[in-house]
């Protein structure tokens, strides 16, 4: 079966389109998406070039096995509710993994056409299909509903990893309440990543979306807290828990200076921008003020670019990104790190700070640095940095954003069954997702440290599974 | 949810707010907090439980307007909700039976003191409380924290109410008549907590404040709220928010606290103004 009405070879000879975005002089001045989305036509032409491979090596590289080339195909046979659903089926979150994957070490990594040329843009596909569908699947009645099977699910967490625990164990007929601490639904995608690179709009759909399922949201609850997991059990009368409570607690450098003002973390800075919407002019949520400040960000995974772009939008006159390994080993998607460049965004490799200086008042006003050189590979498998002795150099600063990663929230650790890992993950078992604990299983950040949306959400799939089995069996 | 059952004001610009909030009312134990926004637009405030009704299924806030979030939590009136409220978030107090155990509670943080004071009176402590106000108007909560304390030091710092001076003469007054304290809890402005924390470290006297730093989640997700305690960073949402005394880095807590400032002033200028601009607009 295909739909594409041109041969082989002609395929081959179309380039990779890319998304138009918005000018990066233009874009630094406002939080509006810089992607732009396909136009119909160049959706057309992209999905033109997919050469419908029977192993389909692309879904083999999708942490979920998103159908490529089907849903590809449905593209080019004008059927765009087709092609919607052929993602769906594995995917609950399109129009999100389409915009967020990093594709480049997913999907696109193994696409066949990426071996002598460029991969088939299949994120920027799958996010058209979503976007120019999202409509019509408001708008279309919903299947029957299953037979309800009696059992309460009770998830904790509203990030990826729980939503899509949730649309598994409501279409399997289970009752299913998502408790979740903050005042909006959504974890990092809510909280964390920036309105300029996934509008919060979308996020509220996908929650709207599993609302009409039947799923039930309950926010300002903190489990272990307002209730702790064995009243879920015994007082709620819930049959399983899932726990897809993420990473959180930001980590600090523990050097010096670190106390003074003018050094955020970036889940800080984050959160009073996107959570508390900080960039617009009638929010109460006060922030430093950026603009024409120098800023530097430490660390250089989408967090930190976040950071940067997020300062640069802010006002700030010069952002620097500063990590202590090099460009290779960056962990961001490929495509933040191209579009934080084209807006300006600076990048010193192999550097380290050592201590933050005080401008005599308590305020931030310098870093210290030192340059690093990288050494033999360490447990991680990137080559360790290694301090270049006498290479110490200063940089003025008016505010800094730390970016290197978040430990596990603590907020469950009280709950006596549940076993920690030294690193302050919960320990699962790798093929159910059950905790120690029976009837609680958990997925995402929280069990594997900060990872992916797509990797969370296939542990809230995976998890889904196992509940079912688990509680078919009670 | 989260009705305003009550509401009394007790002193200039300070209330006294009952919420109703029954999970949380049946959870609390002393020294906790929760956070509140009291619009949808509102910032997230962080605020002392001082004491619930479990029965009822209400919390009872001692709130003092003193920016924007604060005052329309304060314009809220009986029987309007808040838009969100969560907790009871942070560690409970360490109770247990010390003997004689001094309570100073200044402003606001009385609320804290009575909550940690009746527990630990419940634990079979001696609780004398020293509570301090600017002048007799902003005195509060005497009633409540009479039933719970052997001894009850009232100290305005005009004397206009009780005796003169400031809560720290009034510590210094105890060590300085004989009396044995095995305990120190302090809870109000940082200031005040630090003069606190000096006396009795002077006297070896085990000290605990209760910190309030600005936060954002109040669930330790942004690191808004760390505060260095013994040369460590710690998140008073999460680890504390009661740190031993003796171990606060209050000079960087206060700068902290105050690095807001110009900017939220800016913020409410801007607001007021357009509240100003509107009401203007429905007048014509
Ligand atoms: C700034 C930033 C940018 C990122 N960019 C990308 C990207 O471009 N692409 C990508 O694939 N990944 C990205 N990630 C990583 C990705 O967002 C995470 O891996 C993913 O969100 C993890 O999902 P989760 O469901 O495990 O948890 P989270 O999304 O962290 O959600 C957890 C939720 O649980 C709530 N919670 C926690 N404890 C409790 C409790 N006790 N009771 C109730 N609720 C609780 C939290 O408030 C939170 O809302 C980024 C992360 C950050 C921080
Ligand atoms: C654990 C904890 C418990 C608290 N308990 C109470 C309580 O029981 N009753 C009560 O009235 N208040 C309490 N507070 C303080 C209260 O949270 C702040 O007054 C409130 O957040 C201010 O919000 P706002 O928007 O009204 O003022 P803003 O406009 O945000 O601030 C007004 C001014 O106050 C300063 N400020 C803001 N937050 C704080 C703070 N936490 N401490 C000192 N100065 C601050 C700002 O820098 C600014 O100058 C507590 C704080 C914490 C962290
Ligand atoms: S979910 Fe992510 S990895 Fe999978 S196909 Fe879509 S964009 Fe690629
Ligand atoms: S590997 Fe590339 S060309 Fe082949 S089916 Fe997948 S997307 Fe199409
Ligand atoms: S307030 Fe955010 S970590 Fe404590």
């Amino acid at each position: 079966m295909t739909n594409n009405p041109l041969p082989l070879k002609d395929r081959m000879q179309i380039q990779r389109h890319t998304m138009p975005a918005q000018a990066p002089q233009k874009r630094v001045s406002n939080f509006n998406e810089v992607n732009q989305g396909f136009s119909s036509e160049l959706a057309r032409e992209e999905a033109q070039r997919c050469l419908q491979c029977k192993d389909a090596p692309c879904s083999q590289g999708c942490p979920v096995h998103v159908h490529i080339p089907d849903f590809i195909d449905q593209i080019l046979a004008g059927n765009m509710l087709g092609a919607a659903d052929a993602i769906l089926q594995d995917n609950l979150l399109p129009a999100v993994c389409g915009r967020v994957c990093p594709q480049e070490k997913f999907c696109e990594s193994r696409c066949v056409l990426g071996k002598k040329g460029n991969p088939v843009a299949i994120g920027s596909l799958e996010r058209f299909t979503a976007d120019s569908t999202a409509a019509d699947r408001a708008a279309r009645p919903q299947g029957e509903k299953p037979a309800p099977t009696g059992k309460k699910v009770a998830l904790i967490g509203s990030g990826p990893s729980s939503l899509a625990c949730a649309g598994d164990l409501i279409r399997f007929g289970h009752e299913v309440t998502v408790y979740e601490a903050l005042h909006a639904f959504g974890g990092v995608l809510i909280y964390g990543i920036p309105e300029f690179r996934l509008p919060k709009s979308i996020v509220a759909y996908e929650v709207d979306v599993l609302r009409r399922l039947g799923v039930k949201f309950e926010k300002n609850v903190v489990i272990g807290k307002t209730l702790t997991i064995n009243e879920l059990f015994d007082e709620q009368g819930y049959d399983a828990v899932f726990i897809g409570a993420g990473a959180g607690l930001p980590n600090f450098l523990g050097i010096p200076g670190e106390e003074l003002i003018g050094i955020y973390s970036s889940n800080e800075l984050l959160t009073r921008v996107n959570l508390m919407k900080a960039y617009q002019d009638q929010s109460v949520t006060p922030i430093f003020n950026f603009k024409d400040k120098v800023v530097a960000v430490f660390g250089a995974g989408n967090t930190a670019l976040d950071s940067a772009r997020t300062s640069l939008r802010l006002g700030a006159k010069e952002v620097h990104i500063i990590y202590r390994r090099s460009e290779e080993e960056m962990p961001a998607r490929h495509e933040e790190v191209e579009h934080a460049k084209e807006e300006g965004v600076k990048f010193t490799f192999l550097a380290a700070p050592l201590e933050f200086l005080d401008n005599g008042e308590g305020w931030l006003k310098g870093v210290r640095l030192q340059r690093m050189e990288l050494g033999e590979p360490d447990a991680s498998g990137r080559r360790r940095p290694l301090p270049i002795e006498g290479s110490e150099f200063t940089l003025d600063l008016d505010l800094t954003v730390i970016a290197i990663g978040n430990g596990s929230n603590p907020l469950l650790r009280d709950t006596p069954e549940l076993q920690f890992t030294r690193r302050g993950t919960l320990e699962v078992n790798p093929e159910s997702l059950q905790t120690d604990k029976a009837g609680v299983f958990a997925g995402g950040d929280i069990v594997t440290g900060g990872a992916t949306v797509i990797s969370a959400m296939g542990a809230g799939r995976q998890a889904a599974q196992s509940i079912n089995d688990y509680l078919s069996q009670l | 949810m989260f009705e305003i059952k009550d509401k009394t004001k007790i002193a200039p610009d300070i209330y006294r707010l009952e919420i109703e909030a029954p999970l949380i009312a049946k959870k609390f134990k002393a020294g906790q907090f929760i956070v509140l926004r009291p619009l949808e637009t509102s910032e997230r405030v962080p605020l002392t439980i001082m004491k619930t009704d479990p029965q009822a299924g209400t919390i009872t806030l001692i709130v003092k307007a003193i920016g924007l979030s604060t005052r329309q939590l304060c314009a809220l009136e009986k029987g309007q909700t808040v838009a969100d409220l969560l907790g009871p978030l942070g560690k409970s107090s360490e109770i247990e039976n010390y003997g004689t155990v001094v309570i100073v509670g200044g402003g606001v943080g009385t609320a804290v003191a009575f909550a940690v004071a009746q527990s630990l009176k419940e634990a079979g402590n001696r609780i004398i409380t020293i509570s301090g106000a600017r002048d007799q108007s902003f005195v509060i909560l005497e009633d409540d924290l009479r039933e719970i304390s052997d001894e009850l030091i009232m100290a305005t710092d005009d004397g206009s109410y009780g005796v003169k001076g400031f809560v720290t003469e009034q510590l210094k007054g105890l060590y300085a008549r004989g009396e044995k304290i095995d305990r120190v809890i302090a809870a109000g402005p940082l200031p005040m907590m630090r003069f606190i924390s000096d006396i009795t470290r002077e006297h070896n006297t085990p000290t605990v404040v209760s910190l309030n730093p600005i936060m954002v989640d109040g669930i330790g997700m942004c690191g808004g709220c760390r505060a260095l305690v013994g040369g460590k960073i710690v998140f008073v949402c999460v680890d504390g928010p009661e740190f031993d005394a003796h171990q606060v880095d209050f000079d960087s807590l206060m700068r902290r606290n105050n690095a807001y400032r110009g900017i939220e002033q800016e913020k409410e200028h801007a607001c007021k103004l357009e509240a100003e601009i509107e009401t203007v607009q429905h007048d014509q």
